[in-house]
């Protein structure tokens, strides 16, 4: 059959006004640092500079802090639940009006595809506001007592690698719940943030229930330590995760941490090959691979080894890498420097502890930060590249031959955050899931979101549960 | 459901004496429609069904005088006969289908759209309820506020229903069980006598929210509002035959709808008396799930009772093993 080329298909930037530079959002108004201090967020696909964002230091906190406390106690938990449904049901539509937008600032900023970032991130940034807009006025049919309080002021610090929807994930049921929130997207990906700060405005969101802080590591640091706010909420590595465990652990604050993983993504004799290959891409391709959840590990069943491997190269070699606005485009962009770099390392560790690494052929472009999609085979659990989160496009793969043994190696990691099962057999499934020490368990299936669906890890994956019922329990007194 | 075009013959003023109004709004009176000479005839709604997404007239071409509380003529609203409701019901029955599979994302956004566009009809609304029902600007105010949020309400749980009542059940060995809640079908609602729009609501969403489709039929005396909502309705995505609206006799309706061995559930409220027991006794035909009749202050906060009423509880056993 004849090859054909894909024409780019670039999605248009002129959807997006984006300013110079941005203040902080702190009562409802954007505001200037107290110090001055200001940083550079760039496309990670192209370098280019997209705007200057304020670093906020310590005493920007304390008046974020001091804004949502104030915002607490005198307007938001002054208010019935029903009303408070109201603002969050009008920035879910507010969301779903801007979804183009908003898609594209995602992708420049990011490196994202703009199919993920358009068919996935958005549309699941609006469903979790509406679905916990529907919760603020039910919260006592949630099982946490007949009255369940709010907390009070939340500290939230999120990542880079779904930057609007972890906004989302933890906006949405502070708020629902009567609390207020001091937020701080990461450093690499702080525009959709700013954005929704506009949404907040748009909305008339009473001032100082939604404050958005930018900055580094700092700034995350003068946030989760402040004494001022009884909640923490941190969705990022497990490093960083227990630093702050650590942190809080003489204070009151509620904590609930969303770390790293290594899932392990299993794949039976009996399973349908190609639907599973389709898994097996998802799993670690999705978003560059810069997933906590990720299906980082392969366990192929040796029986179906080669055929599996052989049909996961053929598929690979048609994933297309470049630019993240281009609708066609499968692999975006690395996020960072700092994470190419990581991910570099690992690799090479990879093959330097033996493993054989394979990339289908992939031009990468010339600036910008880019990996390839890249395969390990001939994988063993003491490997580097087996044990820890690489958070890219990198596959490891290895083999087992029994269910049990099966169980034993996913379950061989400090992690438990997601795991995938692939087979024709529902008992399978349901023994499988019952033995894998993870918090979300995808059959024939991987990288499935909604809110309704609890998320969150076992193990050094974190505690707590973000979505669901479940969920709302991280922001209530219960 | 009417597959005839339904032509409209224009809307011909009041022959006689030229007065206008008391169909008019009394919220804002108008002194230019006062008087033939002042100033311009007001265009007249005609009220009808709503069946299937459409508004036919009724089937056997009657009417009946609806008057507001002092017994000024408001309209001539459409007075169903048995074949209108049995269309209504088939109209209903054909929506389930894809109704009950929607997302329950979808179905809570359908509901939310509703109270976004009642909202926006809001004025209108609570003149028409002060006609119906006689109340004072205030009170009216208070209803139509409650009926836009309690569409709210009820669009919120549409994804969060299973969560409340379904369950895993830890059953005594290798299976793994699990029940979750599903619509019933099709519900056949006697809306209450006295609230007009509010209780209507109340009755029709919690139907609705799970999957469920309704034929409601609208407060004997007091149709208006429900018939104006229909309208909302159907500019609000809520899919044509989802909710079926009639208006009529209660008396000379009711006992089609709770006899018809295609409903699968009434909601006896509007209804009282030797006629109520009638009904129930004829819903055990079938074995319908019925909500006994009773009005109640609407404005009070509602529980589950509504929708539970409506829902199955399906059990699901699948063994788990190698």
């Amino acid at each position: 059959m004849a090859k054909f080329e894909y024409a780019p298909a670039p999605e248009s930037r002129a959807i997006v006004s984006i300013k110079e530079s941005y203040g902080l959002f702190i009562g409802g108004e954007f505001v200037p640092g107290l110090d001055g201090r200001a940083f550079k967020t760039i496309s990670p696909a192209t370098e280019e500079v997209l705007a200057e964002v304020t670093e906020a230091g310590p005493a920007d906190v304390d008046r974020a802090v001091s804004a949502a406390r104030k915002a607490y106690e005198h307007t938001w938990s002054q208010l019935p639940g029903k009303e408070r449904a109201k603002y969050l049901f009008r920035i879910a539509r507010i969301v779903q009006e801007k979804a183009r937008e908003l898609a594209v600032l995602e992708s420049l900023d990011n490196g994202k595809p703009i199919r993920e970032s358009r068919d996935v991130d958005i549309p699941l940034v609006a469903a979790h506001f509406f679905y916990h807009a529907g919760w603020a006025d039910k919260l006592e049919y949630a099982g946490y007592g007949p009255a369940p309080k709010p907390l009070g002021v939340a500290g939230q610090v999120i990542p880079w690698n779904f930057p609007l929807l972890m906004l989302a994930w933890k906006i949405a049921p502070a708020l629902a719940c009567g609390n207020t929130v001091v937020l701080k997207p990461a450093e690499t990906t702080p525009l959709t943030a700013l954005a929704f700060a506009e949404i907040c405005q748009q909305a008339d969101l009473p001032p100082g229930v939604v404050n958005i802080v930018t900055g580094a590591g700092e700034t995350g640091r003068a946030l989760v330590e402040h004494p001022g706010i009884d909640k923490v909420a941190f969705t990022g590595s497990t490093e960083v995760g227990k630093e702050i465990a650590r942190a809080c652990a003489p204070s009151r604050k509620k904590v609930t941490l969303e770390l790293g993983g290594k899932a392990a993504n299993v794949v039976f004799e009996d399973a349908p090959v190609d639907q599973a290959v389709e898994g097996i891409v998802n799993g670690i391709f999705f978003n560059q691979g810069h997933v906590c959840c990720a299906g980082s590990r392969l366990l192929v069943q040796e029986s179906v080894y080669d055929e599996v491997l052989a049909s996961l190269r053929r598929r690979l070699a048609t994933l297309r890498l470049g630019d993240p606005l281009d609708k066609n485009t499968d692999v975006g962009a690395i996020n960072s420097a700092a994470q190419l770099a990581r991910i570099r390392e690992l690799s090479e560790a990879g093959e330097a502890e033996g493993a054989q690494r394979w990339s289908p052929p992939c031009e990468l472009p010339v600036k910008g930060f880019w990996f390839p999609p890249t395969v390990f085979t001939g994988v063993s659990q003491a490997h580097r590249i087996a044990r820890e989160e690489i958070f890219g496009p990198v596959l490891s793969v290895l083999t087992f031959r029994t269910p049990a043994e099966a169980v034993e190696k996913a379950n061989n990691t400090p992690y438990g955050l997601s795991a995938g099962v692939w087979t024709e057999k529902g008992s399978l499934i349901l023994w499988m899931a019952s033995r894998l020490r993870a918090g979300v368990v995808w059959a024939n299936t991987f990288n499935k979101f909604d809110p309704a669906s609890p998320f969150g890890g076992y193990k050094e994956s974190g505690y707590g549960r973000e979505g669901g019922r479940h969920g709302l329990e991280a922001y209530l007194d219960a | 459901m009417p597959d005839t075009p339904d032509f409209e013959r224009g809307g011909l003023p009041g022959g006689s004496g030229g007065m206008e109004s008391p169909r008019g709004l009394p919220a804002e009176p108008s002194p230019r429609t006062s008087t033939v000479t002042a100033s311009r005839i007001a265009v007249r709604k005609t009220y009808k069904l709503y069946i299937g997404g459409m508004f036919p007239r009724s089937e056997s071409g009657r009417s009946y005088v609806v008057t507001d509380h002092k017994g000024g003529f408001l309209a001539n609203a459409a007075l169903a006969s048995r074949k209108d409701a049995r269309d209504a019901v088939t109209a209903a029955r054909k929506a389930f289908g894809g109704w009950s599979a929607a997302t329950a994302y979808n179905r809570g956004q359908v509901l939310y759209r509703v109270a976004e566009l009642l909202e926006g009809r809001r004025a209108q609304f609570i003149a028409e309820t002060r006609n119906a029902e006689g109340i004072g600007a205030r009170q009216a105010e208070t209803t139509v506020d409650a009926a836009i949020d309690r569409w709210v309400w009820y669009a919120g749980w549409a994804d969060k229903l299973a969560q409340v009542r379904g369950a895993a059940n830890p059953v005594a060995g290798p299976y793994f069980n699990f029940s979750l809640p599903e619509p019933t079908g099709v519900v056949a609602v006697i809306a209450p006598q006295a609230s007009s729009l509010l209780g209507f609501v109340s009755v029709v969403a919690p139907a609705v929210v799970s999957g469920n489709t309704v034929v409601a039929l609208a407060s004997e005396c007091r149709p208006l509002p429900a018939v104006s909502l229909s309208e909302v309705l159907a500019t609000s995505d809520v899919p044509g035959g989802v909710i079926n609206v009639l208006t009529g006799r209660t008396a000379e309706i009711t006992p089609w709808l709770a006899s018809h061995m295609d409903v699968n559930a009434v909601d006896l409220c509007g209804a009282s008396g030797p006629l109520a027991d009638d009904l129930a006794v004829a819903a055990a035909e079938n074995l319908k799930r019925v909500v006994k009749p009773g009005d109640k202050d609407w404005t009070l906060a509602p529980g589950l009772e509504r929708m539970l009423a409506y829902l199955e509880t399906k059990t699901v056993w699948h063994p788990a093993g190698t």
